[in-house]
């Protein structure tokens, strides 16, 4: 049989070739083994925890800015608490805002744009109108004010409103209520490209109904650019996290969060400069991460795309 | 061309307002309302008291009725008086309007060179070792957060340096431009730092597009050099889509001046809407954040007709 090119016994998955390409990006690569050490390192609060025998949320006024010591490894913040402890849980916390922001945004943006484009018409018109709106307004300012918000005027009781849960609800709510935009107008288009395609066409004479032609046929055809698409607005929504909960609306304290841990910046700068530093920069790494990645996803999704 | 603009214009106005009604509403549910803080430096007011005070200030009346009669006002002028500062709410907005329009056009000026240049030449040679830096420098002006870039600057340049001051916009009896302009470089250069990234990404995509088209090359067959090659034949037609984007991202820029803004004491727009929430000062927020909407809309619409301009190939309906 010299000669004939034998023909591999199975064609390589899509999954594997995507997987391939996505390892050519290297920073991409680099970026998911940082996100996976984040992660690990958020995680480590509890063992930590009990190995130390500190609560992160203790306060000890004589122990104000301690430096590292071999009870507290990164030194004590300005309220006497363990710093390293905090940082992880203060992570666990912006990172899950992130996750979870993005996910209630990114379905709600699903339905508006998957609406807009399959059904066109009125429907199109109002929902895309709405959609600009949305995205022309001065988004920072009008976060501080959903996040000044009084919840006991919407209805809730002041228990709850004055809660540690309200606070991280309040937040997660805020921002996905505003970052939604850039999901809608995706599916948008890909819709609009998809429902004049034969195949959907076919589907719709052979009786298919509205959903059951954007969970089969739509839907999967716009999975990939979705996927970057929410990848980077966790990268996103961690920082506005960070901003709201830094400017003092979003995670309220004695929660940490990464963004809250920097409140007191002025006295911090001058007093004990480490703890201005180590909130920002794991901040920033996340995000760097969360973007190099959503990057190498959108090379290995991308036929098109050459490594070069 | 002037329909198109009057259709523009007529679309602006009515987001406007139908933003102004939200704000309206928004504000509306913000901790507190006028009276209280008037309650509060006043123990002797009794219940009969207020709710004459509530009846005379219009606050029992339903939330449309109440827009409706600031709208009316604010038509003819009126947005009321700013509590924090005991002054039309216009007369704060003034000077504070000027600072940021200095803030803001100082950063946007440098970013757009920066990112110009730095997009160029990362275009040039996709994937070498001077686009994969500019790549990083990019990606890290995406993901830094504004404020602890800020307070960054502030660590090094102002506590350990010394080389500028860490906030306020002139010195008590100095004010000249030196001074100024000595205030102004630590915020400038980092909102600058913050929006450069993003644009370096527009430019360098835009341009290894362009540089793959068919008059490039007819270009560069007929002789023409490199550096003419690059910046007439290519780079004009990259600025297309980037202007739009750009201008578009003209919003982004406000969140960003209300952050540095903050962060180095700059008696701007942001830092007065940010001062104005956290003081209850309800009108002057309302007033602020409905100049913010104003400046952004405007942006976009010029943004539409400089795309226009730009592309004689998009007719203008």
């Amino acid at each position: 049989m010299s000669g004939i090119a034998t023909l591999p016994d199975r064609a390589i998955s899509v999954g594997r070739l995507r997987w391939r390409r996505f390892r050519t990006h290297r920073a991409a690569v680099a970026s998911l083994i940082v996100l996976a050490l984040l992660v690990l390192f958020c995680l480590a609060a509890w063992p930590l925890k009990t190995y130390l025998g500190i609560d992160p949320d203790a306060t000890d006024l004589l122990a104000r800015f301690d430096p590292p010591s071999a009870a507290h490894w990164l030194g004590t913040d300005d309220a006497g608490r363990d710093e390293l402890l905090r940082l992880m849980v203060g992570g666990q916390i912006s990172l899950l805002v992130g996750l979870l922001a993005t996910a209630i945004g990114g379905i709600f943006g699903l339905l508006i744009g998957v609406t807009s484009g399959y059904f066109g018409g009125r429907i199109d018109a109002a929902l895309m109108r709405f959609t600009d709106g949305m995205i022309i307004l001065p988004l920072l300012p009008l976060l501080i004010v959903l996040g000044a918000l009084d919840l006991t005027k919407l209805g809730f009781t002041k228990e709850f409103a004055t809660s540690g849960a309200a606070g991280f609800w309040r937040i997660v709510v805020i921002i996905s209520i505003v970052d939604w935009t850039s999901i809608a107008r995706l599916v948008r288009a890909a819709a609009l490209a998809i429902k004049e395609r034969d195949f959907v066409r076919a589907a719709r004479a052979s009786g298919a109904g509205p959903f059951y032609v954007m969970r089969a046929h739509v839907l999967p055809n716009v999975a990939t650019p979705i996927i970057v698409a929410f990848t980077l607005t966790v990268g996103r929504v961690i920082l506005l996290e960070s901003v709201l909960s830094f400017l003092g609306f979003g995670i309220v304290p004695p929660t940490p969060s990464w963004g809250n841990m920097l409140n007191n910046a002025q006295e911090l700068v001058n007093t004990a400069p480490a703890l201005a530093v180590y909130p920002g920069l794991l901040i920033f790494i996340t995000v760097i991460a969360v973007n190099f990645v959503g990057d190498g996803l959108q090379h290995a999704f991308d036929p098109r795309s050459e490594r070069s | 061309m002037t329909r198109f603009i009057l259709r523009r214009l007529m679309q602006a106005l009515i987001v406007l307002l139908v933003m102004s009604f939200v704000i309206y509403g928004l504000i509306g549910l913000m901790p507190g309302d006028p009276l209280d803080i008037m309650i509060a430096s006043n123990p002797g007011a009794t219940p009969e008291v207020v709710a004459h005070l509530r009846a005379i200030y219009g606050l029992d009346q339903p939330l449309m009725l109440r827009y409706w009669h600031w709208l009316i006002s604010a038509l003819m002028g009126d947005f009321g008086f700013s509590r924090i500062h005991s002054q039309p709410t216009l007369e704060v907005l003034g000077p504070a309007l000027l600072q940021t329009c200095k803030l803001l056009l100082a950063s946007f000026v440098v970013s757009v060179v920066l990112s110009f240049v730095l997009g160029i030449v990362a275009a040039l040679r996709p994937g070498g070792i001077v686009d994969s830096f500019i790549s990083l420098f990019a990606f890290a002006g995406i993901s830094v957060p504004v404020f602890w870039l800020a307070l960054m600057m502030i660590l090094v340049f102002a506590v350990n340096l010394h080389w500028f001051p860490a906030s306020g916009m002139a010195n008590i009896g100095d004010g000249g431009f030196m001074d100024q302009a000595r205030h102004l470089i630590m915020p400038v250069t980092t909102l600058a730092l913050a929006n450069t990234g993003g644009f370096i990404r527009y430019v360098r995509a835009s341009m290894i597009e362009t540089l793959r088209m068919d008059h490039v090359r007819t270009a560069r067959a007929k002789g023409a050099g490199e550096g003419r090659v690059v910046l007439i034949h290519a780079f004009r037609n990259a600025l297309i889509p980037v202007v739009t984007v750009i201008a578009l991202n003209f919003g982004t820029l406000f969140s960003g001046a209300l952050l540095t803004e903050t962060m180095f004491a700059q008696p701007g727009m942001g830092k007065m809407i940010y001062d104005s929430i956290l003081g209850n000062d309800f009108n002057l927020a309302l007033t602020g954040l409905l100049f913010a909407t104003v400046v952004t809309l405007l942006s976009n619409l010029l943004a539409d007709l400089a795309y226009g301009w730009l592309d004689p190939r998009i007719a203008v309906r």
